[in-house]
């Protein structure tokens, strides 16, 4: 944003900038604090109706109000500590697993530049020029909340649910930094807003098209980070009643549970500016004003990310542990090494991109013959 | 593999557009099978008279112990059953009610029958015992005159959706 010139005038920026910051923050953090009970409750109603049953529909229209009394029962529900926990980062965890979840917030782009009131307003909290760098160091702080909450609850389940999170969120976040790094050889910079706009002017301009591999891997990694199914395995209900969060109640459970839909949204949030050009709409149309027509078109891209989200969770069983990890070091992190190594040689041939998306496919095609293969030759023998 | 893994997902969002199979129960009601087995009725007959006679068969075949009566002798002028007796007071503990119909098969005169009803909660235990004002057909009803044989010849699963 270009600093007016005020004579003398210092404390008139500073205020400036600083309410601008605020009101940007206050957005972000009210439509993500606002839309994460409507997540919730989209997710229990679209696992009903891929159960064949209505879902939530007792409070409310359709259910509406549900995500609302959920919260209210969450917050007069007794807060218990254990008598064995370590009281000081029993009481600490939770806020160190929310933090990081909403930090993340502030480096996605949301929309375009506009022009408000004679200056030009970046719509996203912030931009740094090494986002996804951010989005990478804050993400894997998450890990410490969980690990902390796995041991201060001193109990046996939270314990083995932090151990097999800190291990999956260790293997799987190499291989998140390391699949994305095709789409970075591609935009040749870490800024998340500048990545967004390099895709505008089309869907055929989204770096999904040209990082198929790369899209799949990060959404693979990008569901393990996130704990969600098929790769929950820190919360497990079925093995570890609730995992991490087993000895947690009222409103620090809710904490937890609202930082894993925050991080759903934000890891969908990514990939959408990453892979499917972000803000930017499909097919330039010009029908709505850009400061409206971005955030929808974000919107809506987050949301049908979300439904997918919802839509594995509903389908796929949860892996085994040595299934988890064989995954995540046998499959996705050589795949993420031989994605660099493809794009780089591609980039540097200066190949169309198509190109880039037919090799990515073939490399696709190819692992998942001899994956197959291996399988098959597996259940034969025994 | 991935394939197949889609081919998961493709179930999984068609079944997002079928109909639901839930019956929405306060609103919707499922059609219960003519035997099933609720909460008890006692049959009159069709001048009005009770069919029990007081015989206390019901209280000796239940397992659980759930009914007590105690019988009393009919007066000519005001009979209440067309026996010598008749259940002076007669009580059923849902609470401990099984709901196993032996009582039904027990009864000589078809007086006590298991009826369809099943909404049964309550707040306190003494809700729970049903006296004879609870259980007897009202005349409105039509005092409860039906086929007892023709009932049990029905298959179970008959009348359910």
């Amino acid at each position: 944003m270009p600093l007016r010139n005020y004579p003398n005038w210092g404390l008139l920026v500073m205020l400036e900038l600083f309410l601008i910051s605020a009101i940007k923050i206050a957005f972000v953090v009210g439509v993500a604090l606002g839309a994460m009970p409507f997540v919730v409750l989209f997710e229990r109603k679209l696992l009903g109706w891929i159960q064949v049953r209505p879902g939530p529909n007792r409070v409310g229209p359709w259910g509406l109000l549900q995500c609302i009394v959920d919260g209210i029962k969450l917050f007069f529900k007794e807060e218990i500590i254990p008598d064995q926990a370590d009281k000081p980062l029993y009481l600490l965890a939770p806020a160190l697993v929310v933090i990081p979840a909403f930090l993340v917030l502030a480096i996605i782009p949301f929309g375009p530049t506009v022009h408000v009131l004679g200056r030009d307003i970046n719509m996203s909290v912030t931009d740094l020029n090494i986002g996804i760098l951010f989005f990478f160091a804050i993400a894997s702080l998450g890990v410490y909340g969980i690990v902390i909450a796995g041991w201060s609850s001193n109990n046996k389940y939270s314990l083995l649910g932090a151990m097999r999170s800190s291990a999956q969120m260790l293997s799987y976040e190499i291989s998140l930094g390391l699949s994305v790094v095709g789409v970075l050889l591609l935009a040749g910079t870490f800024d998340l807003r500048t990545i967004a706009e390099q895709q505008a002017g089309g869907f055929w301009h989204w770096y999904i098209f040209q990082q198929p591999l790369g899209f799949v891997l990060f959404l693979a990694a990008g569901f393990a980070e996130t704990n969600r199914l098929p790769f929950d395995l820190p919360e497990a209900e079925t093995e570890l009643t609730g995992g991490y969060h087993t000895e947690y109640s009222s409103m620090k459970f809710a904490m937890f549970f609202i930082s894993e839909y925050i991080n759903i949204m934000t890891m969908s949030a990514i990939v959408t500016t990453l892979y499917l050009g972000g803000w930017t709409a499909p097919i330039e149309h010009g029908l709505l004003p850009p400061w409206l027509a971005g955030p929808l078109w974000f919107g809506a891209k987050v949301f049908v990310l979300i439904f997918f989200f919802i839509l594995i969770r509903g389908t796929w069983p949860r892996l085994r542990y040595d299934q988890l990890m064989a995954f995540g070091w046998k499959i996705v992190l050589p795949l993420a090494l031989a994605n660099i190594i493809l794009t780089a040689c591609l980039v540097a041939l200066d190949s169309p991109w198509w190109v880039f998306c037919l090799a990515g496919l073939a490399v696709i095609f190819v692992i998942d013959r001899i994956v197959t293969m291996l399988r098959r030759s597996t259940l034969r023998a025994a | 593999m991935l394939l197949e893994f889609l081919k998961g997902l493709a179930v999984t969002f068609r079944h997002i557009f079928k109909p639901h199979i839930t019956v929405l129960y306060p609103e919707q009601k499922r059609v219960d099978a003519p035997i099933f087995r609720g909460k008890h009725k006692l049959n009159r007959y069709a001048d009005g008279q009770e069919r029990c006679v007081g015989c206390a068969l019901c209280a000796s075949a239940c397992p659980s112990e759930a009914i007590y009566l105690e019988a009393a002798e009919n007066t000519p002028e005001h009979p209440v059953s067309p026996g010598e007796r008749y259940a002076e007071l007669y009580q059923i503990n849902l609470l401990r009610c099984i709901f196993c119909g032996y009582c039904e098969e027990a009864c000589p005169e078809n007086a006590i029958v298991l009826g369809p009803e099943y909404e049964l909660a309550g707040t306190r235990r003494e809700e729970f015992v049903m006296n004879k004002e609870d259980m007897l057909v009202k005349p409105e009803e039509g005092f409860g005159e039906y086929d007892v044989e023709a009932v049990h010849e029905l298959p179970a699963t008959e009348g359910l959706p």
